[in-house]
């Protein structure tokens, strides 16, 4: 992967929000969610390998994720994580409080352009 | 997963950790090596993205949340490894800890035992004790039975309960002994709460004096004669003589420690105190009933005392009644001299928390580069504290939990060196309250000793520290050395003084003439033959077989009656006036009055200052006679000659009395005691010129006392078996020797000074051990500055003196600390301890001048090796 690509950082705590958002899809392993996390941002985030796991860790530790061993495709174990009930409910706040987030920054941003024609 | 579950599966979630990273980067690598890099190619770009593992293993640990209880754990390992590699620090600071929370421990093991734990009985809060006061005399009264029958009747609040000392020969079921016991009322169990092991308690109608004879006995007497077989309930003892039926087995009571047999208090009728409302013999304890509290007991009390005022006021005028919690009132006055001695003991646990801090502090500053180095690694100030905090904590349990032996073996032997009786003693002994205590004080010596090095541990200026050689006098912790050595010293200060006040006090005790001789004299009080109490000259007969049968015995030399014995509790104050006007009662003074046959001048030792004493010829039909002692012939006549004066003294006769006699004053009160009495006049008069209508009472009051010519403690028992009169039950009970009677007055400070004694040698040591620790580790870190002094041309005498001073300034201000101290500690022991004044200023300059030598001592042993460093050896260090 070249680093020179312009890429942006993730914001502060937006990196739970997506793993949660991933996982909620159904059980996957952490090497599928970095997959996932750089197909779906295409290359424009930066998903830092190095804090995916302590991440992971933490929200598990918080019980917002659960773990299993189970089999992958190809035969090996992996560790599995999926949503429990409690991380369903925190990604679904989280979610709405993003959304509005955006929508008041995106607004913003509308504005000041508006202001300066 | 909880937090622990996850400690205790802390290897398999390592494993777990472990394989779900390498999961991932094998994946990434084999994804990468099917999108076309070669292997090699693919495991680098792999790595890169990845990142260090191990760091992101250490972030994973650190979001599971158990991050401190691992660092405890490590840190924990890293201070054992510190003291088994510091042998010798860890000895001694082990040692001092262990002798300071062994020692605090025994101490508190007994307050806790004595005054602190809750009686045994079932909602013991609710019971009290009653005692008799009178305006004059306060709160020193027992009860009389027919009193005590009156408050029980009337009570609406109280079930009352009486007990009396007694016991006697025991004999059935094995050999006869003399076996201590009680005398109680029916109430009594049921009041105090107590299940019998077996059997009944006594019935109301077996606590009359036609009840039929019964008796309960403790299990420890059970276990011993019976062999704890359940037929002993029914079988028969006889006590004094006397055969009683066994309907109960109790357990040990806290009240009646050494007690082992009970009989029915309302059935010693023979005893003719029972029908006396002035003879205030037996001990009342009483349960609130459920409704009532302590204040509307003592109201209904006060009521009853009143009545009872008017009804008898020859007995019971001006006399109350004061109910008491029972806990206070068992522990008695042993409660200031166990705080004290606690407070003792734990004044020696902070100068050893002293001593180890400035150890540990000297050991942190020599560690100063290692610390500095784990702060540029990257350690956190929070966690370099965590860590030393956690060495002083490691540190602070092993020396505990060696304390808690110390204690567990200690307290025992501690328990039977305490001088008399001391309350619930049996109640004394290991619990968790008391290995809670050791915790509490292991935990906060462990902070007191650990938290100045460990405030101290993060290296402030790193840069500096990390540069700085050896050389680098650690000069900012020689104010906090210092501050520690000053504390030790002062602590030191305030137990020498101490001690020395105390010793003193003893000393100038235990040279005071007791105004008799102790040597070769036996007392015992005298019950006697209930036959011969019909009427005056029956008694007076049988006095005098009495004496005659007691001078045949073979050891005793003489023989005498007397109602008062030196030094033993009990008093009969009566008032005298030299005028024929007696002033109003509540004004007249007041004399000890002793009424004694006429070999007492001999028997006691008492020495004769003027006139004579009694003799056969002082008798009922002559003129009435008293000898005084010097005190009161002071009080009543000056510098005048007494003998041959007149007092007058209504209570013994209306005619004035005639003085014979002055005899040299008796310290009654105890040689401890007695400077302190209200009361110091003394008089006495013979039991021959007591009224025909007083001999009753009088009989039941009177003591023998003997002077032998052999080992006093040899005559006791062919004694007893030859008087027991003709009837076989006059008895002898409360034998002691006149010295026993004198040696227990001084117990008390006797074994304070040999406490206090301990403690302020052990404190002295301790305290001579850290100025020598602080000193001789400072001057070794000067070292090289003293050898470039001596280069440049000092002599070794000027660095003995620059090493020296520094000592100096330590001794003085803790000597001055500890003096505000110890005036403070002087003060409190004038309070509590009798006999003790106030304390000389002798005692402090004597306290100092040790003080002194003994800092000095260790002071100058690092100056000398300071004077004799080699300036080159010095030079090339570092």
């Amino acid at each position: 992967m070249p680093r020179s690509n312009p890429k942006s950082d993730l914001p502060q705590g937006t990196l739970d929000l997506l793993i949660l958002k991933i996982v909620s899809l159904g059980p996957v392993h952490g090497y599928g969610i970095a997959q996932r996390l750089q197909q779906v941002s295409r290359d424009v985030v930066q998903t830092p390998q190095g804090s995916l796991y302590p991440a992971l860790h933490r929200l598990e530790n918080r019980g917002l994720l659960a773990a299993d061993w189970k089999e992958t495709e190809t035969g090996r174990e992996a560790k599995f994580y999926r949503l429990t009930r409690k991380g369903r409910a925190r990604l679904e706040t989280e979610a709405a409080s993003w959304q509005r987030l955006t929508e008041a920054v995106a607004l913003i941003l509308q504005m000041s352009e508006e202001g300066a024609k | 997963m909880n937090w622990w579950r996850r400690l205790l599966r802390r290897k398999q979630i390592e494993e777990q950790l472990d394989k779900e990273l390498r999961f991932h980067l094998e994946r990434q690598v084999a994804d990468l090596i099917a999108g076309g890099h070669d292997p090699e190619q693919a495991r680098r770009l792999a790595r890169l993205a990845f990142g260090g593992p191990e760091q992101i293993k250490e972030e994973c640990r650190d979001a599971r949340g158990t991050r401190w209880v691992e660092d405890f754990g490590s840190d924990v390992r890293h201070a054992l490894r510190g003291l088994r590699h510091n042998r010798g620090f860890a000895a001694i600071a082990l040692l001092t800890l262990a002798l300071g929370t062994g020692a605090t421990t025994v101490m508190f093991s007994v307050v806790d035992g004595v005054l602190l734990k809750p009686l045994p009985y079932r909602e013991a809060e609710r019971l009290v004790a009653i005692n008799g006061s009178t305006e004059k005399y306060g709160e020193n009264w027992g009860f009389s039975y027919l009193d005590f029958l009156d408050v029980q009747r009337q009570s609406q609040s109280l079930d009352a309960a009486a007990w009396n000392y007694g016991g006697g020969t025991v004999s059935g079921h094995g050999e006869a002994e003399y076996i201590d016991g009680s005398a109680v009322s029916s109430g009594l169990f049921p009041a105090l709460g107590i299940r019998l092991v077996r059997g009944r308690a006594f019935r109301p109608e077996e606590d009359r004096h036609e009840g039929s004879p019964v008796m309960i006995i403790s299990s420890r007497l059970w276990q011993r004669r019976f062999g704890g077989a359940p037929e002993a309930i029914g079988s028969s003892l006889t006590l004094e003589g006397k055969s009683y039926t066994v309907v109960g087995i109790a357990p040990t009571v806290a009240l009646f420690g050494d007690s082992d047999v009970f009989t029915p208090l309302g059935q010693s009728w023979a005893d003719p105190r029972m029908q006396n409302r002035g003879s205030r013999f037996i001990r009342v304890i009483a349960r609130i009933r459920s409704g009532a509290s302590l204040a509307s007991a003592q109201t209904e009390l006060n009521l009853i005392g009143r009545r009872l005022a008017e009804q008898y006021p020859r007995f019971d005028a001006g006399h109350a009644l004061i109910a008491r919690p029972l806990g206070r009132e068992l522990a008695g006055d042993v409660r200031p001299t166990l705080w004290l001695l606690l407070g003792a003991v734990g004044l020696v646990l902070l100068i050893a928390c002293a001593n180890i801090a400035s150890l540990i502090l000297a050991r942190a500053v020599s560690r100063e580069r290692e610390i500095a180095m784990r702060a540029a690694l990257g350690a956190g100030r929070g966690r370099l504290v965590r860590q030393s905090l956690t060495e002083s904590l490691v540190l602070a349990f092993a020396g505990g939990g060696l304390g808690v032996l110390v204690a567990a073996v200690g307290i025992r032997p501690f328990v039977a060196l305490w001088p008399g009786s001391l309350p619930r003693a049996e109640e004394i002994g290991f619990d968790w309250r008391v290995l809670l205590f050791a915790l509490a004080a292991s935990i906060l010596s462990g902070a007191i000793f650990g938290l100045a090095p460990a405030l101290r541990a993060p290296a402030r200026e790193l840069e500096r520290a990390l540069r700085a050689g050896a050389r680098n006098v650690a000069a900012s912790s020689r104010g906090v050395h210092g501050g520690f050595v000053v504390g030790q010293l002062a602590l030191a200060v305030v137990l020498l003084v101490s001690a020395g006040v105390l010793g003193r006090t003893l000393l100038h005790l235990a040279s005071l003439d007791p105004g008799v001789d102790l040597r070769n004299v036996v007392t015992a009080r005298v019950a006697p033959a209930a036959a011969t109490l019909t009427d005056a000259a029956a008694m007076r007969a049988s006095w005098k077989e009495f004496l005659d049968q007691t001078r045949r015995v073979p050891g005793v030399e003489r023989a005498t009656l007397t109602d008062i014995v030196p030094m033993r509790a009990g008093q009969n104050f009566l008032p005298f006036s030299s005028t024929p006007e007696m002033p109003p009662p509540d004004r007249a003074p007041v004399a000890l009055a002793s009424c004694v046959t006429p070999d007492y001048l001999e028997v006691m030792g008492l020495r004769l200052k003027g006139g004579r004493f009694f003799t056969e010829q002082d008798r009922l039909d002559g003129v009435p006679v008293v000898v005084i002692d010097e005190v009161m012939a002071q009080h009543a006549f000056g510098r005048r000659e007494a003998v041959g004066r007149q007092l007058w003294m209504p209570a013994l006769s209306r005619a004035p009395v005639q003085v014979i006699g002055v005899v040299g004053h008796v310290r009654h009160w105890g040689l401890a005691g007695d400077d302190h009495s209200s009361v110091r006049d003394q008089v006495y008069y013979p039991l021959a010129q007591v009224p025909d209508r007083l001999m009753r009472l009088f009989s039941s009051l009177m003591s023998a006392a003997v002077r032998t010519k052999i080992e006093p403690s040899a005559v006791i028992d062919p004694w007893r078996r030859a008087t027991l009169g003709s009837t076989g039950d006059r008895v002898l009970y409360e034998v002691r020797t006149l010295d026993e009677l004198a040696g227990a007055s001084l117990a008390r400070q006797r074994f304070l000074l040999l406490l206090f004694g301990i403690f302020a040698g052990l404190a002295l040591l301790l305290a001579c051990i850290g100025l020598y620790g602080v000193l001789a580790y400072l001057t070794s870190r000067r070292v090289p500055e003293i050898g470039v002094r001596m280069a440049l041309g000092a002599n070794s005498h000027q660095v003995m003196w620059m090493v020296l001073r520094q000592s100096l300034w330590m001794i003085c201000a803790g000597a001055g600390l500890g003096l505000l101290g110890a005036i403070a500690a002087a003060r409190l022991l004038q309070r509590f301890v009798e006999g003790v004044g106030p304390a000389e200023p002798s005692t402090f300059g004597a306290t100092m001048a040790a003080l002194g030598v003994a800092a000095l001592v260790a002071g100058f042993l690092p100056a000398r090796r300071a004077s004799r460093v080699d300036p080159i050896a010095a030079l090339r260090q570092d």
